[in-house]
Parts: C-alpha cells; sequence; structure tokens
C-alpha cells in the first residue's frame, strides 16, 4: 500500500517549483540568451564568456554540419554564400520584398512566400538558419540552468508583419522550443527599463537595431505597461550605415565588379570603421583584397554624418507617425530610451536629442536591454514569484484588412488596436447558387491591395445554395497575444453550416515542419519519442495540479454534476500519466481542458468582478 | 456558454449606462479587468483557460475600445436601445451642414496637394472643435432629452466628420512623408 505524503501545516505538499524559463533576443547581427535567476535578470555567456552570439550560420559540409557564432563570423568572407548573416532580414519575406538582393553575397532560391538560400547543404529557408542560432542559444541556456527548460520569449521588432512573426514562432518551433510569447523588442525593452527605474509616464523607446528599426509610445502607470503606439521600419538598421560607408569607400578607391568575399571584406571593414567613429572623430578604412590590393581610406566623423544624413532623418518620420497616433507631443515625453547597438551612433543620439528636447536615456546596455526585459516577461509567463504585479498591454502595429472591389484594401483592425483584438465582418454573395468566396487578406497602410503585404489567400467552400445576397458569411480575424492573426468564418442563415480555420499561406504546414525536424535530428540523434512521452507528462502533470488547486479556490461555482464530470476527467487524466501512452495522456488532456473550459470562464468573471470592486476601494 | 457575454459593455466595467463617461474611470476600470483575463497570465495554464482568457481579453479589449471614443459609444448606445443608427443607408443632411461638409473637403485637397502639413494640421482642429460640439449635443440628446432620433441623427453627422478625419490623417501623413 502506497504510503500518504502528509505536509507540514503551512506548507504546500508539493511546493511551488521554479520553472526556467529563458528570453531570447534573436537579433539581425547578434543574438542573445537571458533568465531571471534568484530575481534578477541575467545575460548567459558561453563557455568563453561572451554575451553576444554573432547571428551568423555557415554550413560546412553536405550533410548539414554547422558553425555558428563567432566561428561563422570569421569565415564570412572566404566563404560568404554558406556562411549566412543577418538572415532576419529575410525572415517572411519574398525574393521581390529584399530591396537589397543584389547587394547580398547569398545564392536565392525564388520559392512562394518565402525567399530560399542556396547552400553546400542544400537548399536553405531563413526559418531553418534563425532555428540553427535559437537551437544554439537554447543550448547554452540548458548548459548553465538546472532542470528542464520550460520555454522562451522571442523578441521580434514591433513592426514585424504577421508573416515575419509566424516565420519566427515556425523557427523557435523547428530548434524545439516552446513559445511562450512573441515580444516587441521595444516593449521588451520598456519592460527592463521600466521595472529597474520605477518609471511613471509616457516613454518612447527608439530602437534601432542591425536591420530593423522599431519605434513603441509607452504609458507606463502603476505596474502596467500600455503601448499606446508603435511604428517603424522593418528594413532600416545598422547594417543600411555599414553599406553607405561600403558604398563611399567603393567610390573613393574607384573600385566595382567586387567578387561576393570581397564584397564582405570591404563590408566588415566599414562595420569597423562606424563603429571607431562613435568613439574617434577619425579613423582608417582598411583592407587587402584578394588580389592583393589595399584599400586604405581615411573617414572623418563629419563625412559618415554626411553620407548617412537621409538615414538618419529617415528614423524620424515613424517617431512622428507614433507620436500622433498615440496623440501625444514630443514635449510631454518623458523620457527617451534608447535600445540597438547603432543607437551608439552620435549622429544618431543627437538626432533624438534635438527632436524631443532632451537627452536621450543612455543607462542600460542598448545590447542587452532586449533580452533582459524578454527573461523578465517569460519569468512571469512561466508562472514564478514576481517581487511585483505588473501587466503588458501590447498593440498590432499594421492594419489588418481584405481586398474589396477594384484592387483596394478595406481596413478591418486599424493600426495600433491593443491586443489581443477581433473584428468580424458580414459578406454576401452576388450571384444566385454561388456556393464559394474567395478572400484575400493584407496588411499595411496603404489604400491599394499591391501596396499591401498580402497575408493569405483563401477560399470559402460550402456556402448554401441562396440567391445572390441571402447568404451571411461571418469572417472572424482573430489577432492572438503574439500579435498572430487567424481568420474564422460561417454562414450564419444555414446555422451549422461550415467553419473555416485559415492558416496564412506563407507559414510553414506541419508536413514541411515534420521534414526540417527529421533533416536537422538526422546527425543530432535524439530520442523523439521518450521526450514526447515526458513533455506530454509534464504537460498533464500541471494541469492537474491547476484543476485541483482552482477547485480547491472556486468549488463552490461548481454544481454537483458538474464537479463529478470534472472529478472523473482528472481522474482519467491522473491514470493516464501513470503509463507510458503519449497519445492516451493527450487524450485525457484534452478531455480534461474542454470539460474545466466553463469553470475557467465563471473564475475568470469573478475574478473580474473581485478586482472591480478593489478598485472602487482603491478609488475611496 | 459564459454568462459574461451577455452582460453589456458599461457593464462589464461597473459603469453607469449613458453617453457621460468618466474617461479615467474607464482607463482604471479597463486596466483591472484587462489584467484579470490578459493570455499573459495563463501563459502556463492548461488550453481550455488559454482559450477562454483569449476571448475575454479581447471581448475586454472591445468593450474599452467601443466606450473610449464617443462615437462608437453612442452607436452602442444606440443599438442597446434598438434604435438603427442608419449611417449607411440615411444620407440626407441639413443643407447648410452639406455646405460646410464641402467646404472643409476642397481645403483639405489644397492642402494635401500643396503638401502643407501646416494648414492640414489647423484643419484637423477646427474638425475637432466642431466634433466636441457635436458630442456635447449628443451627450444631452442620450442622457437628458433621451431623444433617440435626434441622436441618431447627430451619430450621422459624427460619422461624416469623422471620415474627414481621416482623409487629414492621411493626407497628413503623406505630407509629413
Amino acid at each position: 500500500m502506497a504510503l500518504l505524503q502528509i505536509a507540514e501545516p503551512g506548507l504546500s505538499a508539493a511546493p511551488h517549483q521554479h520553472r526556467n524559463a529563458i528570453g531570447i533576443d534573436l537579433g539581425t547581427t547578434n543574438s542573445l540568451v537571458a533568465t531571471v535567476r534568484s530575481g534578477s535578470a541575467t545575460v548567459l555567456p558561453d563557455a568563453d564568456g561572451n554575451c553576444l552570439l554573432p547571428s551568423v550560420v555557415r554550413y560546412l559540409d553536405e550533410a548539414g554540419q554547422v558553425a555558428i557564432g563567432h566561428v561563422a563570423l570569421t569565415a564570412i568572407s572566404q566563404d560568404p554564400i554558406n556562411a549566412i548573416a543577418s538572415v532576419k532580414r529575410l525572415m517572411g519575406r519574398g525574393l521581390k520584398d529584399i530591396g537589397e538582393a543584389g547587394a547580398l553575397p547569398y545564392r536565392f532560391v525564388d520559392a512562394p512566400g518565402m525567399v530560399q538560400l542556396q547552400t553546400r547543404a542544400g537548399i536553405k529557408s531563413p526559418v531553418e538558419v534563425s532555428a540553427e542560432i535559437l537551437r544554439a542559444l537554447k543550448a547554452r541556456a540548458e548548459d548553465s540552468l538546472t532542470g528542464d527548460l520550460m520555454g522562451a520569449v522571442i523578441t521580434v521588432p514591433a513592426y514585424f508583419d504577421d508573416a515575419q512573426r509566424q516565420a519566427t514562432k515556425d523557427a523557435a518551433q523547428l530548434a524545439g522550443i516552446n513559445v511562450l510569447r512573441l515580444l516587441n523588442e521595444p516593449t521588451a525593452a520598456a519592460i527592463a527599463y521600466g521595472l529597474d527605474n520605477g518609471a511613471e509616464g509616457i516613454y518612447v523607446v527608439y530602437d534601432l537595431g542591425g536591420g530593423t528599426f522599431d519605434v513603441s509610445v509607452l504609458r507606463l502607470a502603476k505596474g502596467v505597461f500600455e503601448v499606446l503606439a508603435t511604428s517603424g521600419d522593418s528594413a532600416l538598421g545598422g547594417d543600411d550605415f555599414d553599406h553607405r560607408v561600403y558604398c563611399w569607400a567603393l567610390e573613393e578607391a574607384g573600385l566595382s565588379g567586387l567578387s561576393p568575399g570581397d564584397a564582405r571584406l570591404l563590408l566588415s571593414a566599414a562595420r569597423q570603421a562606424k563603429e571607431a567613429l562613435s568613439e574617434h572623430a577619425h579613423t582608417r578604412l582598411s583592407a587587402v583584397l584578394q588580389d592583393g590590393l589595399l584599400v586604405d581610406l581615411a573617414l572623418a566623423r563629419d563625412t559618415f554624418r554626411d553620407i548617412s544624413r537621409n538615414l538618419v532623418q529617415k528614423t524620424l518620420l515613424p517617431v512622428k507617425k507614433a507620436l500622433r497616433d498615440a496623440g501625444i507631443g514630443a514635449d510631454q515625453v518623458k523620457g527617451v530610451v534608447m535600445v540597438g547597438g547603432a543607437t551608439r551612433m552620435p549622429q544618431i543620439q543627437q538626432a533624438v536629442a534635438e527632436f524631443f528636447g532632451q537627452a536621450p536615456l543612455n543607462n542600460l546596455d542598448p545590447d542587452k536591454v532586449v533580452a533582459l526585459g524578454a527573461a523578465i516577461q517569460a519569468n512571469l509567463l512561466a508562472g514564478n514569484k514576481q517581487d511585483e504585479e505588473w501587466l503588458l498591454l501590447d498593440v498590432i502595429p499594421l492594419s489588418l484588412g481584405i481586398e474589396t472591389m477594384g484592387g483596394l484594401t478595406e481596413k478591418i483592425i486599424p493600426r495600433n488596436s491593443t491586443i489581443p483584438v477581433a473584428r468580424a465582418q458580414e459578406f454576401t454573395t452576388f450571384k444566385d447558387g454561388q456556393t464559394a468566396m474567395s478572400i484575400h487578406v493584407l496588411q499595411g497602410e496603404r489604400e491599394l491591395v499591391s501596396d499591401c503585404r498580402s497575408l493569405a489567400r483563401f477560399t470559402l467552400r460550402g456556402i448554401p445554395p441562396m440567391v445572390a445576397g441571402a447568404a451571411r458569411i461571418r469572417i472572424t480575424f482573430q489577432v492572438d497575444a503574439d500579435g498572430l492573426l487567424s481568420v474564422s468564418a460561417r454562414e450564419q442563415t444555414s446555422g451549422a453550416a461550415a467553419s473555416i480555420e485559415v492558416k496564412p499561406s506563407y507559414g510553414l504546414s506541419d508536413d514541411d515542419i515534420g521534414r526540417m525536424l527529421s533533416d536537422s535530428l538526422a546527425h543530432v540523434r535524439d530520442d523523439i519519442d521518450a521526450r514526447k512521452l515526458r513533455e506530454a507528462q509534464v504537460n498533464a502533470q500541471g494541469l492537474i495540479e491547476a484543476t485541483r488547486s482552482a477547485i480547491a479556490a472556486d468549488g463552490d461555482l461548481l454544481d454537483a454534476s458538474e464537479r463529478n464530470v470534472i472529478d472523473t476527467a482528472l481522474t482519467a487524466c491522473e491514470q493516464a500519466c501513470l503509463g507510458e501512452r503519449t497519445r492516451d495522456i493527450n487524450e485525457a488532456v484534452g478531455r480534461l481542458n474542454q470539460v474545466t473550459e466553463a469553470f475557467a470562464a465563471r473564475r475568470m468573471d469573478r475574478n473580474i468582478q473581485r478586482a472591480l470592486k478593489g478598485q472602487k476601494i482603491g478609488e475611496l | 456558454m459564459n454568462p459574461d457575454f451577455q452582460q453589456s459593455h458599461f457593464a462589464l466595467f461597473g459603469l453607469p449606462e449613458r453617453f457621460a463617461l468618466d474617461v479615467t474611470q474607464l482607463d482604471h476600470a479597463w486596466r483591472a479587468v484587462a489584467a484579470e483575463v490578459h493570455p499573459d497570465r495563463f501563459a502556463h495554464a492548461g488550453d481550455a483557460e488559454k482559450r477562454v482568457a483569449l476571448m475575454m481579453a479581447t471581448r475586454v479589449n472591445e468593450a474599452y475600445r467601443t466606450l473610449k471614443s464617443p462615437l462608437p459609444r453612442a452607436r452602442y448606445l444606440l443599438t442597446l436601445a434598438g434604435v438603427d443608427t442608419q449611417e449607411e443607408t440615411n444620407t440626407s443632411m441639413p443643407a447648410d451642414f452639406l455646405m460646410q461638409q464641402m467646404e472643409w473637403r476642397e481645403a483639405i485637397e489644397d492642402a494635401s496637394r500643396a503638401r502643407d502639413a501646416a494648414a492640414l494640421e489647423k484643419l484637423a482642429v477646427q474638425l475637432s472643435d466642431a466634433s466636441r460640439a457635436l458630442e456635447r449635443q449628443l451627450g444631452e440628446a442620450i442622457d437628458q432629452e433621451q431623444d433617440l432620433d435626434l441622436a441618431a441623427a447627430l451619430v450621422r453627422k459624427l460619422r461624416f466628420l469623422e471620415k474627414l478625419g481621416q482623409e487629414i490623417d492621411d493626407a497628413l501623413e503623406q505630407a509629413l512623408s
């Protein structure tokens, strides 16, 4: 007979365990991983003490062996086609979306939805390349943490559209990471800054990364981080400043038609010169090309300022737009938090100071602040105890709409709506007996369909035949807390007509992910089945525990028969956990989830009532 | 499935069902309620709770958006009272109102062509003053006089002004870029 476990009074039988959760800043130039340990967020270094992992993946052989980070970075000019850098710029992008494709040394393969790269290990999608970076960061975290990794918060530029977000999430899935949330980079920085400094009031986050620019306007009040508006340019970053210096060097040295290797070499020299000018007024740009030609040029900070002037101006436009959308004047802003390595450039600091009439805030490491904020949110989402309660209310960066007659876009969800958000729209047929209808979903602000990002085209079938205009098709657009869209449709008049879930066309199908997973596992033998069983058990036990504590707290909301149904499902779940059949466990979990849904809704209702009461008492 | 979805947006936030609104109170109530149902609080919970949280948080944000701005708030109050605002069908407007509309539209077009941001900003201020005046009348029509037909007519006028405002916004964005 099994002995009963008896806990000491006042102590829970199952003391709340710290769950390992990480924050990942998947950057264009560098990536980082951070976690919260004994209450404070820290970036996890590699074995050599480096915090930054250069976001470079080099394919070493046909079998797909890879080198990642510094090693790959040093090989970039000798092996430019197989050493992939700045892959973030390609995420969720088609070949025609990449303006500078000609300037990049890769062998592009045009593919529907997203561009792909020809490497010596075969054709790789940007999602697969990103997954390699994520895998390396995950391994780094697992090396320095004890116990299982529950999941990760991964940051994305606030101005990333749905395709770019979905691609990032797919990459994480491919790397075997449970994504707790996709978090906007400037918001992550605001969390790290705000919690650290007890900031209250209107703050602007100016985030100029390697390849993307974001600006967010936030209201910080009593532990609530409310994003009022966000704007940006997902193809503008420090890389573009490097490119300006590179073009200047080509002209000064009278060079043209460089080989991919030489182009990389000169681009690296340009980047070094740019970085040196953040510290010094003058620097030299020097490189020895493969044919022995020496390029050696003097570059002054003033020259750099002149050749990059319009890039700096280009960042101020989204700043103005975000302030307008937030209904905030530049003089109402209490502080401007600078994020991203590219904000170290003096001309950026100066332009921001002039625009806001105040010195920008540089007291956090601009390279690390995003990863730290992500780690803090990951810790919260994992359910670990926090020193203080706080809440994040973020927005969708770009309007969502559909194509209407004449190639025009009709907005359904306007930009800067607080997420999660859903909007339903009714459509009707225009022909008698019409049974299908096509819908084209778009993202962007422009009026013409051709100027917006096409997210998905899908056809609704199974509309019951009726006279023209009689059918009522209700299409619901739901954007979740990750900023990801799902679309569902239902015919209203016939009641139980077909409801259709749509997965946007650029996203990976489960088959794609399965293929990529087996590809990547070919050289990392791992017992997938054992891992899946373990995951299912942990998941089930968590749910059982949560359901029990919910019943203990709010069991009075259930009548006897409802309680009985839940108890039965609970027992079945526990039984399944004792066995070793993953499928049985997942089915029992599904059943328990299903029978507790109404209970969960009633509990939330009760909590709302409590919160509002607390609110009124607070006001007295 | 859930009784909460039958509740009015006002009841959800514990606010009286009327046009006049204490915006600070709404803000506070929204933040308090959103904190209870936000998906971030259920990231480690079971799928049932996650689903419910997503629905509730979506509903709470929709309620907040509706009540926060005067036009959707008025429209919502009229819907609750069973009054159709006829914004798509009824386009008859008093002649003087239409004249004013035409003048504004021409001014916007001129400023837009000249990419004159200052002129557009000035028009935006005029328009917003006109909107405030209509909103005051709406408050009286709904809260004091309970004249819902008048309120519906005012909603239609306000919708005209809102469209003009969007045109100014679009033109300003063009002028600034």
